[in-house]
Protein backbone atom coordinates (compact mmCIF):
# COMPACT_ATOMS: atom_id res chain seq x y z
CA UNK A 1 0.00 0.00 0.00
CA UNK A 2 1.52 3.41 -0.79
CA UNK A 3 0.58 6.35 1.14
CA UNK A 4 -0.20 7.83 -2.08
CA UNK A 5 -3.43 5.66 -2.31
CA UNK A 6 -4.15 7.02 1.37
CA UNK A 7 -4.05 10.71 0.03
CA UNK A 8 -5.94 10.06 -2.89
CA UNK A 9 -8.87 7.95 -1.55
CA UNK A 10 -11.79 9.36 0.67
CA UNK A 11 -11.34 6.51 2.44
CA UNK A 12 -10.20 7.44 5.69
CA UNK A 13 -11.67 5.09 8.42
CA UNK A 14 -13.32 8.17 10.48
CA UNK A 15 -15.56 8.63 7.30
CA UNK A 16 -16.75 5.56 8.13
CA UNK A 17 -20.69 5.07 10.54
CA UNK A 18 -19.73 5.05 14.47
CA UNK A 19 -21.59 4.80 17.41
CA UNK A 20 -23.79 7.89 17.81
CA UNK A 21 -23.07 9.59 14.35
CA UNK A 22 -26.36 11.12 14.27
CA UNK A 23 -24.32 13.71 16.42
CA UNK A 24 -20.78 12.84 17.03
CA UNK A 25 -18.65 12.64 13.62
CA UNK A 26 -15.78 11.73 14.95
CA UNK A 27 -13.26 11.23 17.90
CA UNK A 28 -10.24 11.89 18.14
CA UNK A 29 -7.09 11.55 20.69
CA UNK A 30 -3.78 12.97 20.33
CA UNK A 31 -0.73 12.45 22.72
CA UNK A 32 2.23 14.56 22.30
CA UNK A 33 5.98 12.58 22.93
CA UNK A 34 9.25 13.87 23.00
CA UNK A 35 12.85 12.13 22.79
CA UNK A 36 15.23 12.47 25.69
CA UNK A 37 18.19 14.80 25.45
CA UNK A 38 16.81 16.69 22.26
CA UNK A 39 15.85 19.99 21.95
CA UNK A 40 12.20 21.08 20.75
CA UNK A 41 12.07 21.18 17.16
CA UNK A 42 11.89 25.27 17.16
CA UNK A 43 15.39 24.93 18.95
CA UNK A 44 17.05 22.02 17.27
CA UNK A 45 19.40 22.09 14.24
CA UNK A 46 19.73 19.80 11.75
CA UNK A 47 21.23 16.86 12.71
CA UNK A 48 19.26 16.86 15.99
CA UNK A 49 15.93 16.82 13.50
CA UNK A 50 16.95 13.97 11.82
CA UNK A 51 18.20 12.06 14.25
CA UNK A 52 14.37 12.17 15.58
CA UNK A 53 13.12 11.16 11.78
CA UNK A 54 15.56 8.25 11.72
CA UNK A 55 14.40 6.82 15.54
CA UNK A 56 10.94 7.71 14.64
CA UNK A 57 11.48 5.67 11.09
CA UNK A 58 12.96 2.46 12.92
CA UNK A 59 10.32 2.46 15.61
CA UNK A 60 7.54 2.92 13.46
CA UNK A 61 8.02 -0.10 11.42
CA UNK A 62 9.31 -2.52 13.58
CA UNK A 63 7.73 -6.44 13.24
CA UNK A 64 5.98 -5.56 16.58
CA UNK A 65 4.40 -2.31 15.04
CA UNK A 66 3.46 -4.72 12.02
CA UNK A 67 1.73 -7.15 14.15
CA UNK A 68 -0.29 -4.97 16.36
CA UNK A 69 -0.95 -2.07 13.87
CA UNK A 70 -0.62 -3.59 10.13
CA UNK A 71 1.75 -1.67 7.55
CA UNK A 72 2.88 1.90 8.63
CA UNK A 73 4.10 4.14 5.84
CA UNK A 74 6.78 6.79 6.60
CA UNK A 75 6.58 9.90 4.38
CA UNK A 76 9.09 13.12 4.15
CA UNK A 77 6.81 15.77 3.95
CA UNK A 78 9.37 17.03 1.29
CA UNK A 79 8.89 14.00 -0.91
CA UNK A 80 4.81 15.21 -1.20
CA UNK A 81 3.45 18.27 -3.58
CA UNK A 82 1.99 20.80 -2.24
CA UNK A 83 -0.91 19.90 -3.11
CA UNK A 84 -1.00 16.42 -1.55
CA UNK A 85 0.29 18.02 1.92
CA UNK A 86 -2.73 20.14 1.68
CA UNK A 87 -5.05 16.86 1.66
CA UNK A 88 -3.81 15.46 4.38
CA UNK A 89 -4.73 18.63 6.38
CA UNK A 90 -8.06 18.51 5.23
CA UNK A 91 -8.63 15.04 5.92
CA UNK A 92 -7.17 16.05 9.58
CA UNK A 93 -4.31 13.69 9.66
CA UNK A 94 -1.72 16.61 10.21
CA UNK A 95 -2.29 20.26 11.04
CA UNK A 96 -2.26 22.81 9.03
CA UNK A 97 0.79 24.60 10.70
CA UNK A 98 2.73 21.53 9.91
CA UNK A 99 2.95 21.74 6.26
CA UNK A 100 3.19 24.99 6.14
CA UNK A 101 7.53 24.45 6.76
CA UNK A 102 8.08 20.69 5.19
CA UNK A 103 11.68 20.29 5.89
CA UNK A 104 12.95 17.69 8.36
CA UNK A 105 9.12 16.66 8.78
CA UNK A 106 7.28 13.36 7.77
CA UNK A 107 4.22 11.88 8.50
CA UNK A 108 3.53 8.36 9.68
CA UNK A 109 0.17 7.01 8.69
CA UNK A 110 -1.28 3.20 9.00
CA UNK A 111 -3.27 1.87 5.99
CA UNK A 112 -6.98 2.58 7.29
CA UNK A 113 -5.17 6.34 8.49
CA UNK A 114 -7.00 5.23 12.29
CA UNK A 115 -3.17 5.87 13.37
CA UNK A 116 -1.06 9.27 12.27
CA UNK A 117 2.37 10.81 13.48
CA UNK A 118 3.28 14.04 12.85
CA UNK A 119 7.16 14.00 13.06
CA UNK A 120 8.89 17.37 14.43
CA UNK A 121 6.04 19.57 14.44
CA UNK A 122 5.70 21.69 17.78
CA UNK A 123 6.70 18.65 19.34
CA UNK A 124 8.87 15.58 18.41
CA UNK A 125 5.72 13.33 17.87
CA UNK A 126 2.36 13.60 17.82
CA UNK A 127 0.96 10.55 18.02
CA UNK A 128 -3.04 10.74 16.69
CA UNK A 129 -5.68 8.44 16.57
CA UNK A 130 -9.45 9.05 14.88
CA UNK A 131 -12.32 7.34 14.98
CA UNK A 132 -15.66 7.40 13.45
CA UNK A 133 -18.46 8.59 16.08
CA UNK A 134 -18.32 8.94 19.18
CA UNK A 135 -14.83 5.86 20.43
CA UNK A 136 -13.14 8.12 22.66
CA UNK A 137 -11.89 5.07 24.94
CA UNK A 138 -11.42 2.98 21.35
CA UNK A 139 -9.59 5.78 20.57
CA UNK A 140 -7.08 6.39 23.58
CA UNK A 141 -6.69 2.81 23.94
CA UNK A 142 -5.18 2.85 20.12
CA UNK A 143 -2.92 5.75 21.14
CA UNK A 144 -1.73 4.25 23.94
CA UNK A 145 -0.62 0.96 22.10
CA UNK A 146 1.02 3.18 19.78
CA UNK A 147 2.78 4.85 22.25
CA UNK A 148 3.87 1.53 24.06
CA UNK A 149 4.92 0.31 20.85
CA UNK A 150 7.43 3.27 20.08
CA UNK A 151 8.49 2.77 23.11
CA UNK A 152 10.07 0.09 22.72
CA UNK A 153 12.58 1.52 21.01
CA UNK A 154 12.23 5.44 21.59
CA UNK A 155 13.40 6.67 24.79
CA UNK A 156 10.47 9.28 25.72
CA UNK A 157 11.36 12.62 28.04
CA UNK A 158 9.48 12.20 30.96
CA UNK A 159 9.71 13.84 34.54
CA UNK A 160 8.42 12.06 37.62
CA UNK A 161 6.56 15.14 38.66
CA UNK A 162 5.23 16.86 35.54
CA UNK A 163 4.90 13.50 33.68
CA UNK A 164 5.45 13.32 29.46
CA UNK A 165 7.73 16.59 28.64
CA UNK A 166 6.37 18.93 25.79
CA UNK A 167 7.61 22.62 24.13
CA UNK A 168 4.32 23.76 25.02
CA UNK A 169 3.00 24.27 28.65
CA UNK A 170 -0.35 23.74 27.96
CA UNK A 171 0.52 20.06 26.84
CA UNK A 172 3.07 18.47 29.92
CA UNK A 173 1.66 15.94 31.81
CA UNK A 174 0.13 13.23 30.12
CA UNK A 175 0.48 14.99 26.57
CA UNK A 176 -2.97 14.26 25.97
CA UNK A 177 -5.82 16.11 23.55
CA UNK A 178 -9.04 14.49 23.23
CA UNK A 179 -11.67 15.64 21.09
CA UNK A 180 -15.00 15.25 19.14
CA UNK A 181 -16.22 16.53 16.04
CA UNK A 182 -20.31 17.39 16.87
CA UNK A 183 -22.84 18.17 14.25
CA UNK A 184 -25.24 20.59 15.76
CA UNK A 185 -27.66 22.37 13.72
CA UNK A 186 -30.29 21.85 15.93
CA UNK A 187 -28.71 23.91 18.87
CA UNK A 188 -27.40 26.58 16.83
CA UNK A 189 -31.01 26.80 15.22
CA UNK A 190 -32.77 27.55 18.50
CA UNK A 191 -29.65 30.13 19.62
CA UNK A 192 -29.29 27.41 22.71
CA UNK A 193 -25.20 26.92 21.12
CA UNK A 194 -23.83 29.91 22.98
CA UNK A 195 -24.74 28.60 26.15
CA UNK A 196 -23.76 25.03 25.54
CA UNK A 197 -20.62 26.68 24.75
CA UNK A 198 -20.56 28.34 28.19
CA UNK A 199 -21.38 25.77 29.82
CA UNK A 200 -18.37 23.09 28.55
CA UNK A 201 -15.87 25.90 28.85
CA UNK A 202 -16.73 26.29 32.65
CA UNK A 203 -15.65 22.09 32.64
CA UNK A 204 -12.22 23.12 31.66
CA UNK A 205 -13.03 22.03 27.70
CA UNK A 206 -12.50 24.21 24.70
CA UNK A 207 -15.07 24.23 21.83
CA UNK A 208 -14.14 25.85 18.57
CA UNK A 209 -15.80 25.83 15.24
CA UNK A 210 -14.26 23.26 12.91
CA UNK A 211 -12.49 23.62 9.44
CA UNK A 212 -10.98 26.71 9.85
CA UNK A 213 -9.47 27.64 13.28
CA UNK A 214 -11.52 30.77 13.44
CA UNK A 215 -14.95 30.83 15.85
CA UNK A 216 -16.92 30.31 13.04
CA UNK A 217 -18.40 26.85 13.11
CA UNK A 218 -18.67 26.24 9.24
CA UNK A 219 -21.66 23.40 8.61
CA UNK A 220 -22.78 23.47 12.14
CA UNK A 221 -19.65 21.01 13.09
CA UNK A 222 -17.56 21.94 16.26
CA UNK A 223 -15.03 20.15 18.19
CA UNK A 224 -15.07 20.02 21.93
CA UNK A 225 -11.75 19.70 23.57
CA UNK A 226 -10.39 19.05 26.79
CA UNK A 227 -8.23 21.97 27.96
CA UNK A 228 -6.30 20.80 31.34
CA UNK A 229 -3.14 18.13 30.47
CA UNK A 230 -1.25 17.85 33.78
CA UNK A 231 -2.94 16.47 37.04
CA UNK A 232 -5.54 14.03 35.90
CA UNK A 233 -5.22 10.82 34.96
CA UNK A 234 -5.84 10.05 30.51
CA UNK A 235 -8.84 8.07 32.28
CA UNK A 236 -10.29 10.71 33.90
CA UNK A 237 -9.89 12.89 30.93
CA UNK A 238 -11.48 10.76 28.47
CA UNK A 239 -14.25 10.01 30.92
CA UNK A 240 -14.54 13.58 32.01
CA UNK A 241 -15.08 14.73 27.88
CA UNK A 242 -17.01 11.40 27.05
CA UNK A 243 -19.37 12.59 29.73
CA UNK A 244 -19.73 16.28 28.66
CA UNK A 245 -20.38 14.99 24.85
CA UNK A 246 -23.12 12.51 26.19
CA UNK A 247 -24.98 15.59 27.55
CA UNK A 248 -24.48 17.73 24.26
CA UNK A 249 -25.75 15.00 22.29
CA UNK A 250 -29.07 14.21 24.16
CA UNK A 251 -29.62 18.08 24.16
CA UNK A 252 -29.12 18.18 20.55
CA UNK A 253 -31.46 15.14 19.92
CA UNK A 254 -34.02 16.45 21.95
CA UNK A 255 -33.72 19.57 20.03
CA UNK A 256 -34.06 18.24 17.14
CA UNK A 257 -37.29 16.51 18.23
CA UNK A 258 -39.30 19.26 19.33
CA UNK A 259 -37.52 21.20 16.13
CA UNK A 260 -39.09 18.34 13.92
CA UNK A 261 -42.31 17.86 15.84
CA UNK A 262 -43.45 21.60 16.12
CA UNK A 263 -42.42 22.17 12.54
CA UNK A 264 -42.19 19.48 10.78
CA UNK A 265 -43.25 20.97 7.42
CA UNK A 266 -40.38 23.87 7.55
CA UNK A 267 -37.76 21.63 8.62
CA UNK A 268 -38.77 19.20 5.51
CA UNK A 269 -38.82 22.29 3.42
CA UNK A 270 -35.20 23.06 4.60
CA UNK A 271 -34.03 19.85 4.25
CA UNK A 272 -35.22 19.19 0.42
CA UNK A 273 -34.48 22.68 -0.15
CA UNK A 274 -30.83 21.83 0.70
CA UNK A 275 -30.43 18.55 -0.59
CA UNK A 276 -32.16 19.90 -4.32
CA UNK A 277 -28.98 22.74 -4.47
CA UNK A 278 -26.47 20.57 -4.15
CA UNK A 279 -28.23 18.05 -6.65
CA UNK A 280 -28.91 20.43 -9.10
CA UNK A 281 -26.26 23.71 -8.69
CA UNK A 282 -23.63 23.90 -11.30
CA UNK A 283 -21.88 26.06 -9.24
CA UNK A 284 -20.89 26.02 -6.08
CA UNK A 285 -18.44 27.40 -3.34
CA UNK A 286 -17.07 25.30 -0.72
CA UNK A 287 -18.62 27.36 2.20
CA UNK A 288 -22.00 26.57 0.57
CA UNK A 289 -21.45 23.29 0.12
CA UNK A 290 -20.66 22.99 4.17
CA UNK A 291 -24.11 24.91 4.77
CA UNK A 292 -26.19 22.76 2.60
CA UNK A 293 -25.09 19.41 3.81
CA UNK A 294 -25.14 20.34 7.40
CA UNK A 295 -29.04 20.51 6.28
CA UNK A 296 -29.32 17.34 4.34
CA UNK A 297 -27.13 15.42 7.25
CA UNK A 298 -29.92 16.83 9.65
CA UNK A 299 -32.37 14.96 7.35
CA UNK A 300 -30.69 11.76 7.14
CA UNK A 301 -30.42 11.33 11.09
CA UNK A 302 -34.34 12.48 11.59
CA UNK A 303 -35.24 10.15 8.87
CA UNK A 304 -36.24 12.44 6.15
CA UNK A 305 -34.09 11.61 3.15
CA UNK A 306 -34.25 7.99 2.49
CA UNK A 307 -31.49 6.21 0.64
CA UNK A 308 -28.71 8.53 1.91
CA UNK A 309 -26.44 7.64 4.76
CA UNK A 310 -24.18 9.49 7.22
CA UNK A 311 -21.44 8.23 5.69
CA UNK A 312 -21.75 9.27 2.24
CA UNK A 313 -22.22 12.65 3.55
CA UNK A 314 -18.81 12.61 5.70
CA UNK A 315 -17.53 11.85 2.16
CA UNK A 316 -18.93 14.54 0.38
CA UNK A 317 -17.11 16.79 3.15
CA UNK A 318 -14.19 15.52 2.48
CA UNK A 319 -13.74 14.73 -1.52
CA UNK A 320 -15.12 18.64 -2.13
CA UNK A 321 -12.76 20.34 0.14
CA UNK A 322 -9.83 22.27 -2.57
CA UNK A 323 -7.15 19.97 -2.10
CA UNK A 324 -8.95 17.02 -2.45
CA UNK A 325 -10.78 18.80 -5.57
CA UNK A 326 -7.41 19.65 -7.17
CA UNK A 327 -6.10 16.14 -6.74
CA UNK A 328 -8.75 14.78 -8.62
CA UNK A 329 -8.47 17.05 -11.50
CA UNK A 330 -4.60 16.27 -11.68
CA UNK A 331 -3.76 19.99 -11.34
CA UNK A 332 -4.07 23.31 -10.06
CA UNK A 333 -7.55 24.89 -10.47
CA UNK A 334 -8.84 28.44 -9.54
CA UNK A 335 -11.38 28.70 -7.34
CA UNK A 336 -13.78 28.88 -9.82
CA UNK A 337 -12.86 26.05 -11.81
CA UNK A 338 -13.11 24.58 -8.42
CA UNK A 339 -17.05 25.49 -7.93
CA UNK A 340 -17.67 23.92 -11.02
CA UNK A 341 -15.67 20.66 -10.84
CA UNK A 342 -17.14 20.87 -6.83
CA UNK A 343 -21.23 21.01 -8.09
CA UNK A 344 -20.21 17.94 -10.47
CA UNK A 345 -18.68 15.87 -8.21
CA UNK A 346 -21.39 16.17 -5.99
CA UNK A 347 -24.06 15.93 -8.36
CA UNK A 348 -22.02 12.56 -9.41
CA UNK A 349 -22.46 11.03 -5.47
CA UNK A 350 -26.02 12.01 -5.02
CA UNK A 351 -27.57 9.69 -7.11
CA UNK B 1 23.64 43.10 39.12
CA UNK B 2 22.27 44.72 42.35
CA UNK B 3 18.79 46.42 43.17
CA UNK B 4 19.00 50.06 42.10
CA UNK B 5 17.09 50.97 45.51
CA UNK B 6 18.57 49.00 48.55
CA UNK B 7 22.00 48.51 46.72
CA UNK B 8 21.92 45.06 48.35
CA UNK B 9 19.79 42.30 46.92
CA UNK B 10 20.74 41.01 43.52
CA UNK B 11 18.01 42.80 40.80
CA UNK B 12 15.80 40.21 39.47
CA UNK B 13 12.54 42.33 38.49
CA UNK B 14 13.33 44.67 35.89
CA UNK B 15 10.56 47.16 34.85
CA UNK B 16 10.78 49.56 31.46
CA UNK B 17 8.91 52.09 31.40
CA UNK B 18 7.72 54.37 28.73
CA UNK B 19 5.97 57.96 28.73
CA UNK B 20 5.17 59.58 24.98
CA UNK B 21 8.44 57.61 23.71
CA UNK B 22 10.34 58.33 27.17
CA UNK B 23 11.85 55.36 28.57
CA UNK B 24 13.23 54.68 32.48
CA UNK B 25 14.29 51.28 33.32
CA UNK B 26 14.38 49.95 36.77
CA UNK B 27 16.14 47.08 38.22
CA UNK B 28 14.87 45.70 41.54
CA UNK B 29 14.95 42.88 43.53
CA UNK B 30 11.70 41.46 45.09
CA UNK B 31 11.28 43.30 48.20
CA UNK B 32 11.37 46.74 46.94
CA UNK B 33 9.71 45.96 43.77
CA UNK B 34 6.96 44.67 46.23
CA UNK B 35 7.15 48.55 48.12
CA UNK B 36 7.81 50.61 45.26
CA UNK B 37 4.60 52.62 44.71
CA UNK B 38 5.30 52.92 40.76
CA UNK B 39 5.82 49.60 40.32
CA UNK B 40 1.97 48.78 41.09
CA UNK B 41 1.94 45.40 39.91
CA UNK B 42 2.02 42.36 42.20
CA UNK B 43 4.83 40.67 41.87
CA UNK B 44 3.82 37.41 41.55
CA UNK B 45 5.15 34.78 39.63
CA UNK B 46 1.14 33.60 38.66
CA UNK B 47 0.40 37.22 36.80
CA UNK B 48 3.44 35.75 34.29
CA UNK B 49 1.28 33.72 31.88
CA UNK B 50 -0.49 36.82 30.76
CA UNK B 51 2.50 39.17 29.80
CA UNK B 52 3.39 36.66 26.87
CA UNK B 53 -0.54 35.96 26.14
CA UNK B 54 -0.71 36.95 22.58
CA UNK B 55 -4.17 39.43 23.62
CA UNK B 56 -1.88 41.13 26.34
CA UNK B 57 0.97 41.22 24.54
CA UNK B 58 -1.36 43.25 21.76
CA UNK B 59 -2.89 45.52 24.05
CA UNK B 60 0.83 46.56 24.65
CA UNK B 61 1.60 47.17 21.39
CA UNK B 62 -1.83 49.02 21.04
CA UNK B 63 -0.71 51.00 24.85
CA UNK B 64 2.53 51.88 23.03
CA UNK B 65 0.90 53.49 19.73
CA UNK B 66 -1.46 55.76 21.41
CA UNK B 67 1.63 57.13 23.62
CA UNK B 68 0.19 55.59 26.91
CA UNK B 69 2.02 54.36 29.57
CA UNK B 70 3.23 50.68 29.52
CA UNK B 71 4.60 48.49 31.69
CA UNK B 72 6.81 45.15 30.70
CA UNK B 73 7.89 43.31 34.39
CA UNK B 74 10.05 40.03 33.39
CA UNK B 75 11.89 38.34 36.36
CA UNK B 76 15.10 36.88 35.62
CA UNK B 77 15.27 33.20 36.95
CA UNK B 78 18.71 34.02 38.72
CA UNK B 79 20.89 33.29 35.69
CA UNK B 80 20.01 29.46 35.58
CA UNK B 81 20.30 28.54 31.72
CA UNK B 82 19.65 24.89 30.69
CA UNK B 83 23.04 23.13 29.94
CA UNK B 84 21.25 21.11 26.86
CA UNK B 85 19.96 23.95 24.94
CA UNK B 86 20.79 27.44 26.38
CA UNK B 87 17.71 28.36 27.01
CA UNK B 88 16.46 30.17 30.23
CA UNK B 89 13.50 31.65 31.97
CA UNK B 90 13.50 34.89 30.54
CA UNK B 91 13.74 32.97 26.52
CA UNK B 92 10.47 30.88 27.64
CA UNK B 93 8.57 33.89 28.69
CA UNK B 94 9.48 35.65 25.05
CA UNK B 95 8.49 32.09 23.03
CA UNK B 96 6.05 30.92 25.58
CA UNK B 97 8.13 27.13 24.74
CA UNK B 98 10.33 25.55 26.12
CA UNK B 99 13.44 25.02 25.08
CA UNK B 100 13.96 21.36 25.69
CA UNK B 101 12.64 18.03 28.02
CA UNK B 102 15.88 19.07 30.11
CA UNK B 103 14.60 22.93 30.82
CA UNK B 104 11.52 21.44 32.94
CA UNK B 105 13.84 20.28 35.54
CA UNK B 106 16.33 23.45 35.62
CA UNK B 107 13.38 25.63 35.75
CA UNK B 108 11.09 23.73 37.77
CA UNK B 109 10.14 26.58 40.45
CA UNK B 110 9.96 29.36 37.91
CA UNK B 111 7.50 27.23 35.54
CA UNK B 112 5.30 25.57 38.56
CA UNK B 113 3.16 28.62 39.28
CA UNK B 114 2.67 28.72 35.53
CA UNK B 115 1.70 24.90 35.74
CA UNK B 116 -0.85 26.03 38.43
CA UNK B 117 -2.27 28.72 36.26
CA UNK B 118 -2.66 26.77 33.08
CA UNK B 119 -3.79 23.27 34.42
CA UNK B 120 -4.59 23.68 38.03
CA UNK B 121 -1.98 21.26 38.89
CA UNK B 122 1.65 21.07 39.14
CA UNK B 123 1.91 16.96 39.50
CA UNK B 124 1.54 14.60 37.16
CA UNK B 125 -0.94 11.41 38.29
CA UNK B 126 -1.24 9.58 34.78
CA UNK B 127 0.62 7.30 32.64
CA UNK B 128 4.28 6.22 33.44
CA UNK B 129 6.70 5.09 30.65
CA UNK B 130 8.33 1.73 31.16
CA UNK B 131 11.30 3.05 30.42
CA UNK B 132 12.49 6.69 31.43
CA UNK B 133 10.23 7.14 33.99
CA UNK B 134 12.30 5.20 36.45
CA UNK B 135 11.27 3.58 39.42
CA UNK B 136 8.01 5.77 39.11
CA UNK B 137 5.72 3.06 38.14
CA UNK B 138 7.25 0.45 41.08
CA UNK B 139 6.78 3.10 43.42
CA UNK B 140 3.15 3.77 42.41
CA UNK B 141 2.52 0.18 42.61
CA UNK B 142 3.89 -0.21 45.92
CA UNK B 143 1.59 2.74 47.46
CA UNK B 144 -1.17 1.68 45.77
CA UNK B 145 -0.81 -1.94 47.44
CA UNK B 146 -0.32 -0.14 50.93
CA UNK B 147 -3.85 1.45 50.09
CA UNK B 148 -4.94 -1.63 49.72
CA UNK B 149 -3.61 -3.01 52.80
CA UNK B 150 -4.96 -0.55 54.92
CA UNK B 151 -8.46 -1.26 53.67
CA UNK B 152 -8.14 -5.16 54.34
CA UNK B 153 -6.97 -4.31 57.74
CA UNK B 154 -9.74 -2.00 58.94
CA UNK B 155 -11.89 -4.74 57.25
CA UNK B 156 -9.96 -7.31 59.11
CA UNK B 157 -9.36 -9.05 56.33
CA UNK B 158 -5.95 -11.08 57.51
CA UNK B 159 -5.90 -13.20 55.06
CA UNK B 160 -5.88 -10.88 52.30
CA UNK B 161 -3.55 -8.46 54.25
CA UNK B 162 -0.91 -11.42 54.70
CA UNK B 163 -0.87 -11.37 50.70
CA UNK B 164 -0.57 -7.69 50.15
CA UNK B 165 2.26 -7.45 52.89
CA UNK B 166 4.42 -9.81 51.70
CA UNK B 167 3.42 -8.34 47.91
CA UNK B 168 4.55 -4.65 49.31
CA UNK B 169 8.23 -6.29 50.72
CA UNK B 170 8.53 -8.63 47.14
CA UNK B 171 8.40 -5.21 45.13
CA UNK B 172 10.30 -3.18 48.21
CA UNK B 173 13.64 -5.42 47.61
CA UNK B 174 12.68 -4.93 43.87
CA UNK B 175 13.17 -1.39 44.11
CA UNK B 176 16.00 -1.13 46.26
CA UNK B 177 17.60 -3.06 43.64
CA UNK B 178 17.01 -0.89 41.13
CA UNK B 179 17.65 1.54 42.62
CA UNK B 180 21.62 0.58 42.85
CA UNK B 181 21.72 1.15 39.20
CA UNK B 182 18.89 -1.19 37.61
CA UNK B 183 18.56 1.90 35.56
CA UNK B 184 21.84 1.13 33.72
CA UNK B 185 20.94 -1.37 31.71
CA UNK B 186 18.46 0.69 29.90
CA UNK B 187 21.01 3.83 29.56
Amino acid sequence: MAVRDVIFGASSRWLFEGPENDVVISSRVRLARNLEDIPFPHLMNEDQASRVLHGVRLAATTPEVYRELGPMEFVMLEELSPLERQILVEKHLVSPQFVQEPRYRAVVVSEDEAVSIMVNEEDHLRIQVILPGLQLEEAYRLAEKTDDLLEGTLNFAFDERRGYLTACPTNVGTGLRASVMVHLPALVLTNQIGNVINAVTKLGMAVRGFYGEGTEALGNLFQISNQVTLGPSEEEIISNLLGVTRQIIAQERSTREYLYRENRQAVEDRVWRSYGLLKHARIITSEETMRLLSDVRLGVALGVVPGLTQRQINELMVITRPAFLQKVHGGEMNPYERDLLRAQVIREKLI
Amino acid sequence: MLCDICKKNPATVHFLKIVNGQKTEMNLCQECAARNQEVNFNVNFNNFWTNFHPASMLSNFLAGLFGQEIQQPYITPGGKTCSLCGQDFAAFTRTGLMGCPRCYKVMEEETEPILRRIHGNVRHTGKVPRRGGGTLRLRREIEGLKRQLQQAVAREEFEKAAELRDRIRELEKKLAGEGEGGMAKWR
